[in-house]
């Protein structure tokens, strides 16, 4: 690990103003996701303003029946919380699916939404890796590609968004709020907060510079039921290789995201329209497009039999 | 990215180059360098408090000190396991203000007037804890490296299930959480056993949170 000088931010407006002033600096909240990475020197930060002393750390409803979640609320916390468990169980389910007993409670909200891929050639700092060090290729493509995106991937990047949360946050319609060095906040939908890699996939989401996430907000309970599928090599404690987030009303409508597909939690809205007729005719539109490897083809039938069982679940 | 690398080869990079010796020197990691070497940083240290096993520590690290090397290297509480560090293994597992955490992956100086609990703070060789007691009766390990942290997760786990703090395999998420074996095993899934023990980890857990029921 490099050398790092740290500082305890004290709101979160002059926490932003400071990262923006000092080159190379990290916020760091949990710390599951960045010191590993800080230990294998994919992060080098010059400087850490530690935002764990802010007061960011509450869940609170919203004037339009919502839930307005602190940006530091930890993941068992989130997972846990009785108005998450009853309103919003695609949130609850998809976080216990993720990491473990230990990293869930020091996981936060923004933090897990930030977390960088598990791609191994992003991680083996001998390899190519155009997100760790622009311009020097993409060794997983071509190369062991299993666990890799099928939709939305690029000649520069094939990696995936590893969180679980995020997937059922894109279901949910959450929104991300964020405060900027200048002390101005915004409101970013989570449609629009990550980025596909194209041909910069160190961008991995539309922050600034110094940004600096307070909260993500859900609009008012959608209701139906929420089931939230993950599929993984082990039964506990691994990445997706595909994960499946729906909430499916009486009717049989609904909506659906996927995770372990791309570089962002993936959702097609236009695709949503055709879940009373199945799960073939949702894949069809939902991996319109997809470009497989030779040894990740198999996530295109994967996703229709997973999106299948969860239809099957809903109607009970 | 401006940050540069001293211009040498770490032993573990070396060997991870493995076959390709003759040009193993000439090929850089794929790690951000700039055009002109910036001056090697020079490391930073801060002075923090903590309370560890109900006694307080002040201590004056490089900020790049884990947690997990605080309570090893410098309060000599060496219970506490190294495995990978990396978050995967659950070796050192500590408990941080009554919460079980992963102390490879947690800066020392984060934990500022934190209440620190290792598996020396659970119980004595005299005074054993109740989990203790129990993976002795049960055999629950073979070579015991993963056994503070089995133990310090364990005693975590019941508290969370006391707390309804739900998990993956809860069938309702509107019902208490309560313990079973399924719970259990899908609750420890953060600490690896490469001996294979957990049978006998189950039934240590299970005893207790039968005997605390």
């Amino acid at each position: 690990m490099k050398p790092f000088t740290y500082e305890r931010a004290t709101s979160p407006a002059s926490a932003a103003s400071a990262a923006a002033r000092q080159r190379n600096t990290k916020f760091i909240a949990g710390g599951t996701n960045l010191l590993d990475l800080m230990k294998l020197e994919i992060e080098q930060p010059e400087h850490l303003i530690d935002v764990n002393g802010l007061d960011l750390d509450t869940i609170a409803a919203t004037e339009d029946g919502g839930l307005r979640i602190g940006a530091l609320v930890r993941n068992t916390d989130l997972a846990a919380d009785a108005r998450v468990r009853r309103d919003y169980g695609l949130l609850t389910r998809a976080l216990v699916a993720g990491a473990s007993g230990q990293l869930r409670n020091k996981a936060t909200t923004a933090g897990n939404l930030l977390q960088r891929t598990r791609c191994p050639y992003f991680y083996d700092t001998n390899q190519a890796c155009n997100k760790r060090l622009p311009g020097s290729g993409c060794a997983a493509i071509g190369g062991f590609s299993r666990s890799h995106g099928i939709v939305g991937v690029s000649t520069s990047c094939i990696a995936t968004h590893p969180s679980d949360m995020a997937v059922a946050m894109r279901a949910l319609d959450a929104t991300v709020e964020t405060v900027q060095p200048d002390g101005k906040t915004r409101r970013i939908p989570i449609a629009d907060f990550h980025t596909l890699p194209g041909a910069t996939p160190h961008i991995e989401n539309v922050l600034a510079p110094g940004e600096l996430i307070t909260a993500v907000t859900l609009p008012k309970p959608p209701g139906g039921t929420h089931i939230y599928h993950k599929v993984r090599d082990r039964a506990s404690y691994a990445f997706a290789l595909i994960s499946v987030a729906a909430v499916v009303q009486k009717d049989g409508s609904g909506r659906v995201a996927l995770g372990g597909v791309a570089h962002k939690p993936w959702r097609v809205e236009a695709a949503e329209a055709a879940l009373p007729q199945g799960a073939k005719t949702v894949t069809a539109t939902l991996l319109a497009g997809a470009q497989p490897t030779g040894e990740n083809a198999f996530k295109i039938p994967l996703v229709e039999r997973t999106l299948s069982a969860v239809l099957a679940e809903a109607r009970g | 990215m401006d940050t540069v690398n001293a211009p040498k080869l770490s032993r573990r990079t070396f060997l991870k180059l493995g076959a390709a010796t003759a040009s193993a020197t000439a090929v850089p990691p794929f790690v951000a360098r700039a055009a002109t070497p910036a001056p090697p940083r020079q490391p930073v240290t801060a002075t923090l408090s903590m309370h560890v096993n109900g006694k307080p520590q002040s201590l004056t690290l490089d900020t790049r000190t884990t947690l997990l090397d605080a309570l090893r290297e410098h309060l000599h509480l060496t219970g506490t396991k190294k495995g990978c560090d990396h978050g995967q293994c659950g070796a050192c597992t500590v408990i941080v203000d009554g919460r079980r955490i992963n102390s490879c992956l947690t800066l020392a100086v984060m934990h500022e007037g934190a209440k620190v609990t290792t598996i020396e703070g659970l119980g004595t060789p005299q005074k054993l804890h109740p989990m203790q007691a129990a993976f002795v009766k049960h055999d629950g390990y073979q070579c015991g490296y993963c056994t503070p942290g089995q133990i310090c997760s364990a005693v975590a786990v019941l508290d969370e299930i006391h707390d309804d703090i739900p998990s993956h395999v809860s069938g309702s998420l509107t019902t208490r959480a309560s313990v079973s074996a399924t719970e259990i095993r899908e609750r420890m899934s953060g600490n690896i056993c490469r001996c294979g023990a957990y049978s006998n980890i189950v039934e240590a857990i299970s005893e207790v949170a039968g005997s605390k029921a």
